[in-house]
């Protein structure tokens, strides 16, 4: 369904429909075809080092290191994905803890930042509160620098405590870096939403809370699950904390791990492709599901009412 | 029983101070009217009295007890919103039962309560439409079925009617007095229509700036309005204000003429004052001893009347005259004034002059 949350206000008809794109000139032949091959150039650019990725994590090694190298006339093979899950030696691999570690730590943190980040956008965008708007700007504003320039008094910080090393020290760090984010982006999907639902269920009879989950909540669940899947990404792909503040194979997370492969004498380079591939495809998938909704949640404000 | 007593209600966003002492006693079984320009505090008003709303200072008592930080669930109201609130995912079946549900009625109940109310306001056969489905009118009327599927102690309506084309505000305003006249209950009706303020209303409070201007019947708030600003607000077309001021037993007008002084007036000589002139108590048509010269200045045809605008001085009066009048522009007449019908406001300070008695 579309994101229209405001179905029963009655307002100017929705206007979301694009105007059809304009052609310049006569030449709508000639002007498709010119598209056409842009959009093919820029598709092999952008799309043939992942082609890359997936054919160096099917061959076999002597393959990979073929010169001049081989791009159809190679050896398939799935040992390397085999490697990724199984350890040499029989057992689990190394990298599968961290793809469970990651699993553990994106997820969790996804999952606080969503439960602590819906009442606190949902509290910002109903409620007159003292110099609101500083602080929204000042939860935005630990955003504002790069991970890496706080990562060094983080660690000093999880040294003192001792969440160096700990699954819980990602999770924490990555809730508190998704917070801010899943504040001001469901605070925009909030603010879409009439306030009036809840004054009217509130004279109904229901309390507050009840009016804000009976009739609020569940129009909200688009963008709940948009910015959610933002936030799992975000802690999915999380590459220098992770390798600050972790160290042992028990804790480490995916991306430090495949980067871990690189380096040493030889490189395994089909276990660090198919490994990439592995690590890459739940974000495919999830972002695939919640497809329409990304759109919507991307380009909210876009679309008036 | 069904009394509302707003106290002192002041409330301020940021600088503008949106509540200024409002004070209202809506007795029980009123059809009270809240009237006001936008801007003038009416729906904040009602919002406080619901509860939605937290003041700054004042008290609102519900039958005589104090509801002021009561939550809106507590206070036994209903409310009617300008944009309706019908809740997006619920059918008009579920919108109307919402208020029962909320309440934990038996499903046997609400359905007998929504099927009554249903069949008073003709909506049997969209019960199981979403709001999306619904015209404009058709949400009205689930919006106000929501509201009457309860017996609460008073029913608020903020500008229900404003978003409806005029044809169905107007079936609606008979509608409502009608409903009203069934239930016997109390309403509290805000709206910025003074059409609908006296055609439906046992009371109209006039607010402005968030201060209460006067509070009367449509009667009293048309024929004695508490000042000048009442006086511009109610009535259409508006009225007529000359500058002039009394002297002896006649008022000299700031543009030359001079007019009986009227009997009920106590306005001592020399004070800059107002002359306010209704359309209807105007006439190009008549001849009488109290008349203002003027110049025709354009006509207005109503199809019911015409109004005549007339130059008089610099000032323009709105003359009421028969449909079929007619003239050319820059001609000479004369307006007689019903010197017994008029008001006489203090320039400075706006306040009536009339004496209350008359």
């Amino acid at each position: 369904m579309a994101v229209s949350v405001n179905e029963a206000v009655p307002a100017s008809p929705v206007r979301d429909r694009t105007p059809p794109a304009r052609r310049i000139g006569g030449g709508g032949r000639g002007r498709s075809v010119l598209e056409i091959a842009l959009l093919t150039v820029l598709a092999v650019v952008m799309l043939f080092p992942v082609l890359w990725m997936i054919e160096t994590s099917i061959k076999e090694n002597r393959d990979v290191y073929a010169v001049p190298a081989k791009f159809v006339d190679f050896q398939v093979t799935l040992a390397h994905y085999r490697d990724v899950f199984v350890d040499p030696g029989g057992g689990r691999s190394a990298l599968s803890v961290a793809f469970l570690n990651s699993v553990l730590v994106a997820g969790v943190s996804t999952v606080l930042a969503t439960l602590l980040g819906v009442p606190a956008a949902w509290a910002y965008s109903r409620f007159a509160l003292k110099a609101k708007k500083d602080q929204l700007f000042f939860i935005l504003s630990t955003r504002f620098m790069p991970p890496v320039v706080v990562v060094i008094p983080i660690f000093l910080m999880y040294r003192q405590v001792g969440l160096i090393d700990t699954p819980l020290g990602l999770i924490l760090i990555y809730t508190a870096f998704n917070l801010p984010f899943t504040i001001w982006m469901i605070k925009g999907f909030v603010d879409e939403v009439p306030a009036e639902y809840e004054d009217a269920a509130m004279l109904d009879g229901y309390t507050r809370l009840q009016a804000f989950r009976k009739f609020t909540l569940p129009l909200l669940v688009p963008g709940i699950a948009a910015t959610a899947v933002f936030a799992l990404i975000f802690s999915w792909n999380e590459f220098v904390f992770a390798i600050f503040l972790t160290s042992s194979d028990d804790v480490r997370t995916a991306p430090p791990a495949i980067a871990g492969l690189i380096g040493g004498t030889t490189v395994d380079w089909g276990l660090v492709a198919a490994s990439s591939v592995v690590f890459a495809l739940p974000v495919l998938v999830f972002a695939y599901l919640v497809r329409r909704h990304l759109v919507a949640g991307v380009t909210l404000g876009a679309v008036r009412r | 029983m069904g009394t509302v007593t707003a106290q002192g209600l002041s409330k301020s966003f940021g600088k503008v101070q949106a509540l200024d002492g409002v004070t209202l006693d809506v007795p029980d079984g009123a059809f009270f009217v809240v009237l006001g320009p936008s801007g003038a505090g009416k729906t904040t008003t009602l919002r406080a009295i619901a509860g939605l709303t937290k003041l700054d200072a004042g008290s609102v008592h519900l039958d005589g007890r104090d509801a002021t930080g009561d939550a809106p669930a507590d206070r036994d109201l209903a409310m009617v919103f300008q944009n309706y609130a019908l809740y997006p995912r619920h059918t008009a079946y579920e919108n109307i039962a919402s208020p029962l549900r909320a309440r934990g009625r038996p499903a046997s109940e609400i359905a007998a309560a929504v099927d009554r109310i249903s069949g008073l306001l003709h909506i049997e056969r969209l019960l199981q439409r979403r709001p999306a489905q619904l015209s404009g009118g058709e949400m009205q009327r689930v919006a106000l079925a929501r509201a009457l599927v309860r017996s609460p102690r008073a029913f608020l309506m903020d500008e229900p009617l404003t978003n409806l084309d005029l044809k169905l505000r107007v079936e609606m305003r008979t509608e409502l007095t009608r409903i009203h006249r069934s239930l016997g209950a109390t309403f509290v009706y805000v709206t910025n229509d003074q059409v609908e303020a006296l055609s439906m209303a046992d009371q109209i409070a006039v607010l402005k700036a968030g201060r209460v201007q006067q509070v009367g019947t449509p009667a009293e708030v048309y024929e004695r309005p508490a000042n000048q600003w009442v006086a511009g607000f109610v009535g259409s077309p508006p009225i007529s204000l000359l500058a002039c001021r009394a002297e002896g037993d006649r008022l000299i007008g700031a543009a030359g003429w001079s007019l009986p002084r009227p009997g009920w007036t106590t306005a001592e000589d020399g004070r800059p004052l107002l002359l306010g002139l209704r359309s209807e108590d105007l006439s190009v048509e008549q001849r009488g001893d109290a008349a203002l010269p003027g110049e025709l200045y354009g006509l207005e045809p109503l199809g019911d009347r015409t109004v005549v605008d007339v130059r008089v001085g610099t000032d323009l009066l709105k003359v009421k005259a028969r449909p079929t009048i007619s003239g050319t522009p820059g001609e000479r007449l004369l307006v007689t004034v019903d010197l017994d019908r008029a008001h006489l406001f203090d320039a400075s300070t706006g306040q009536s002059l009339s004496a209350a008695t008359r």
